[in-house]
């Protein structure tokens, strides 16, 4: 009985609980409905979701450690002499995995019976090829204990499976039972139904948690892990960036300042970009523009808001990077020999300041316009002009919620990826010509885990020990942004 | 009044004062400048947005149009069907091998009467090696018209293609090992005669990837379903998820360091750059939960936890906008609190919540860096899914993954194909977001 199945019996179950136990009210009423505290609804509510929810609760308690008690008990069955070389056990284990889903496959489609499955441990090529056959193709050869383990893994999800069953119908059946006895014409269903469903909104409200645990607990996990394969102190201090993808360990220097230095050029040059434009914009649109001007210019910036960033990468990688080429390239039009090629910090941060615009304008625009009135209104009396009005007095008054402003945008800037994956380089290198092709931490990140399905190695570890760095930058520039922000507001509200 | 402006010292003293001195003039000035900057600032924006879609739109456009030529193609019996019974395994052994002459016989006869230096076999470089898979899947479905001659409508190779869309030119097949001069010389030719056309390329937007080596070939229309199935897991989790935390947080969560804690957390997660997000799913889904990897579900969940907050902070503002007085309306005639809420309040505030929902979606269809860890990039999305259960748990590509792919792709013809595939991308979210503003200003009330 698949999952899919069992779920469907709990929700029959729950709808059978619904009729049975709105019937069973209605009936104690005497069929007239004033003689019940709750409306009847609640009382069908009541059985349906007991004979729901424990059972759901059961079954995602079992498959989650399902697995885990399997894996802990088969992986023993593994000898440590028999991991090949460079292999790992959480690789074995794979590999038993697939061959047991291979076996259950088989015996699925008839292509085996399960006695030929008992037996299959005799011909081990055999077995390769008619898995190969229901389309589980195998990387490694199956050795012994690779097949008695599978063999072991197929008996315990078996019986893990069945148990399984019973113990979720058996649950919803208990369920069922129980609320359908405490039915009576002086039970509080609404009041019982009302707290599960105020649960079920603190359940959804908690996930929130459970990301950001998700989150750091993932990446802290294998951070460490990737500690214990290389050293943290050259990790973070060694000047170069050079993995190896030949060898499994030695040989890769990890060092993340060329990454970190790479990442804070180019936001610096995009910050550079759309800190002056983003900021005058804003003041113009809301200290001077009309009101037709301002409906009519403020959606479109906020248009580039909207667009994908793989659009962006592309447009740094097609059209921004050759075009600086043509100017600033060995046959450019200022004739000079500056940029080798298209992906270079320039390109990546020229067409991130683009990006950044309306951030940094629309965040402004709310600071600008937050500043009371009658400050404004103080200066222009005395005879300051309007300019003068804006750089003297709104300017300042306003910088502390600018500057949260221009922080979130770097934090933005830093964190960003498909531009400065299309339009950086792959080089990690330390070097202050902004046309040199570099590279960032995002980018690494995406290049160290894209289609490696394979955590053991500290080229692909490395990944997370990036993504907590970032992590940190990010979250810290932004908690010092919002805490520069909220300490203005409280001055003028 | 006269005696007192009389003693002190005027700075405009003998001037009138309808001309302005230096100070003023050096002010107005700055004033105008600074006008100036704000205007060029907007101008320089402006310019910017214009040139991006003009980027998107000249190099896109031509993604959407593909190079056919017509040929009648002599299904000869002898090769394809020794026996000559129609059976259909034996028609099924011949390979796409041996339906390379037919198509050579064609070309030829497509090319009779035009002078040209190439050898007959050269002659068939101008189709797309996809040409003989075409006439083999043909024969297969319609064996009953082997023997007979039967009109094809087949693609060119990449090169005639970019030759027709201006892309190649004659100097650039110099080097060229797959097409000569000669055979443009033939194609002008042809074009002439009307056998060969550019005509809209339907197979662009329903097709599937193709290998790296027939750009011309390839078609978003998969990758389209991998982003539809993943919105879909996004709408079905994110949006009863997202309006149940915001109905605790707004109406029943009390002041305390849970809620605080809660707070706290959704301000954090939406400013969390979306590439950790990619990591959390990859550690998470795939290295924890062994769920498959490339498949739209796991996407699907790792954007759901990416557009949560989004959701989140727009339901709260909906619901923060419905006034007290109808809570209290629904609490005053005996409505218990949830009543009062999911009665009255909800409704009231749903299509805040609707309009809120559409744009974190479009957000998260736009999204590409956490689909590059949990591997929907790489994987080349040829097969569509076969059913509702494989389009969820089968791998498969997502649009902006696919664009990025093909961006990386070393054959040029493939840029053509990601600008074609941002099109179709920023035509989706561009009717998302107008459905969003049309549900505001169709619903939205003031009160």
């Amino acid at each position: 009985m698949s999952n899919v199945m069992l779920v469907l019996i709990v929700l029959g179950l729950g709808v059978i609980g619904f009729v049975l136990g709105r019937g069973r009210a209605m009936s104690a009423a005497g069929g007239d409905r004033r003689n019940l505290h709750s409306l009847p609804m609640y009382y069908g509510a009541n059985v349906g979701l007991n004979a729901v929810v424990p059972a759901m609760l059961v079954l995602f308690a079992w498959l989650i450690v399902q697995p885990m008690v399997i894996n802990s008990s088969v992986s023993g069955m593994i000898p440590e002499a028999e991991i090949a070389e460079g292999s790992n056990l959480s690789l074995m284990m794979s590999d038993v995995r697939r061959v047991a889903e291979g076996l259950d496959l088989a015996v699925g489609q008839g292509a085996m019976t399960e006695a030929e499955t008992r037996s299959a441990g005799e011909d081990l090529d055999g077995l390769r090829d008619n898995l190969a056959g229901v389309g589980v193709a195998l990387g490694s050869d199956i050795t012994d204990s690779t097949f008695a383990a599978a063999q072991r893994y197929r008996v315990l999800a078996g019986t893990g499976h069945l148990w399984k069953t019973i113990a979720t119908i058996t649950a919803s059946l208990i369920g069922l039972a129980v609320a359908y006895r405490m039915t009576s014409t002086t039970f509080r269903a609404r009041n019982v139904v009302e707290r599960g469903i105020l649960m079920v909104l603190i359940a959804a409200a908690s996930i929130a948690i459970l990301t950001t645990l998700g989150i750091v607990l993932s990446l802290i996990f294998n951070t460490v892990e990737f500690f214990r394969l290389y050293a943290a102190s050259d990790f973070f201090f060694s000047l170069s960036w050079n993995p190896s993808f030949s060898g499994r360990g030695g040989g890769s220097e990890l060092g993340i300042l060329p990454l970190l230095w790479g990442t804070l050029y180019i936001s610096f040059i995009a910050l550079l970009v759309a800190v002056p434009i983003g900021l005058f914009a804003a003041i113009y649109l809301s200290e001077y523009a009309s009101k037709p001007v301002r409906a009519f210019a403020k959606p479109l910036l906020e248009l580039l808001a909207g667009i994908p960033t793989i659009v962006y990468g592309l447009f740094a990688l097609l059209t921004v990077g050759p075009l600086l080429v043509s100017v600033f390239g060995r046959d450019g039009a200022l004739g000079v020999d500056w940029m080798q090629g298209g992906t270079a910090v320039m390109t990546a941060g020229l067409v991130m300041g683009i990006m950044l615009i309306p951030f940094v304008s629309s965040l402004s625009d709310d600071i600008i316009n937050a500043v009371p009135q009658a400050m404004r209104d103080g200066s222009l009396g005395l005879g300051a002009t309007h300019s003068e009005t804006v750089r003297q007095v709104i300017l300042p008054a306003a910088l502390p919620g600018i500057v949260g402003a221009i922080l979130l945008a770097a934090s933005r800037a830093i964190g960003e990826t498909m531009i400065v994956v299309l339009g950086a380089g792959a080089a990690a290198r330390l070097s202050m010509n902004p046309f040199d092709a570099m590279t960032t931490v995002t980018a690494k990140i995406v290049s160290q885990l894209t289609g490696d399905s394979d955590f053991a190695s500290p080229e692909a570890l490395v990944a997370f020990a990036l993504g907590i760095t970032l992590f940190v930058i990010t979250l810290g520039l932004n908690v010092f942004a919002l805490f520069i922000v909220r300490k203005y507001r409280e001055q003028y509200e | 009044m006269t005696d007192a402006t009389h003693g002190t010292p005027l700075r405009n003293k003998g001037k009138s004062i309808l001309e302005v001195d230096a100070r003023t003039k050096k002010r107005n000035a700055a004033e105008a400048r600074f006008k100036g900057y704000g205007i060029a600032a907007i101008g320089i924006s402006l310019f910017f947005l214009v040139s991006l879609l003009i980027a998107i739109i000249s190099n896109g456009i031509p993604a959407f149009t593909q190079t056919f030529v017509n040929v009648e193609v002599e299904l000869l019996e002898e090769k394809l069907d020794k026996n000559g019974n129609r059976d259909i395994a034996d028609i099924k052994k011949v390979s796409t091998f041996g339906y390379k002459p037919l198509i050579e016989n064609a070309m030829v006869k497509a090319a009779e009467g035009i002078e040209t230096e190439l050898s007959d076999k050269d002659l068939s470089k101008i189709l797309s090696a996809s040409a003989a898979a075409i006439l083999r899947d043909y024969v297969i479905a319609n064996p009953d018209q082997i023997g007979e001659t039967v009109e094809f409508r087949l693609l060119t190779s990449s090169r005639v293609d970019g030759y027709m869309k201006g892309r190649v030119v004659r100097e650039d097949l110099a080097r060229d090992k797959n097409l000569d001069a000669a055979h443009l010389d033939l194609i002008d030719v042809m074009v002439e005669r009307g056998a060969v056309e550019r005509v809209f390329n339907w197979d662009f937007i329903t097709g599937s990837d193709a290998s790296e080596s027939r750009p011309e070939q390839a078609g978003i229309g998969v990758s389209m379903l991998g982003s539809f199935f993943m919105m879909l897991v996004v709408l079905v989790l994110a949006l009863p998820i997202g309006v149940a935390a915001s109905i605790y947080l707004e109406e029943f969560a009390p002041q305390n360091r849970f809620t605080d804690l809660i707070e706290v957390n959704i301000s954090n997660l939406a400013a969390v750059p979306s590439i950790v997000f990619g990591i959390l799913g990859l550690a998470v889904f795939i290295q924890f939960a062994h769920l498959p990897q490339s498949a739209p579900i796991v996407g699907g969940l790792t954007l759901t936890l990416m557009t949560l907050p989004t959701i989140v902070i727009s339901t709260r503002a909906s619901l923060k906008a419905v006034p007290p007085s109808i809570r209290d309306a629904a609490l005053g005639v005996g409505a218990s609190k949830m009543q009062a809420i999911f009665h009255h309040v909800l409704p009231l505030a749903m299509p805040g919540i609707l309009t809120g929902t559409i744009i974190g979606l479009a957000q998260a269809l736009g999204e590409t860096a956490p689909l590059l860890l949990i591997g929907m990039v790489g994987y080349i999305a040829t097969n569509y899914p076969e059913g509702v259960t494989s389009g969820f748990l089968d791998p498969n590509s997502a649009m902006p993954a696919q664009i990025y792919e093909w961006a990386k792709r070393a054959d040029p013809a493939f840029y053509e194909r990601a600008w074609g595939g941002i099109i179709v991308l920023l035509v989706f979210l561009l009717t998302m977001n107008l459905i969003a503003i049309i549900l505001r200003r169709r619903f939205e009330r003031r009160w």
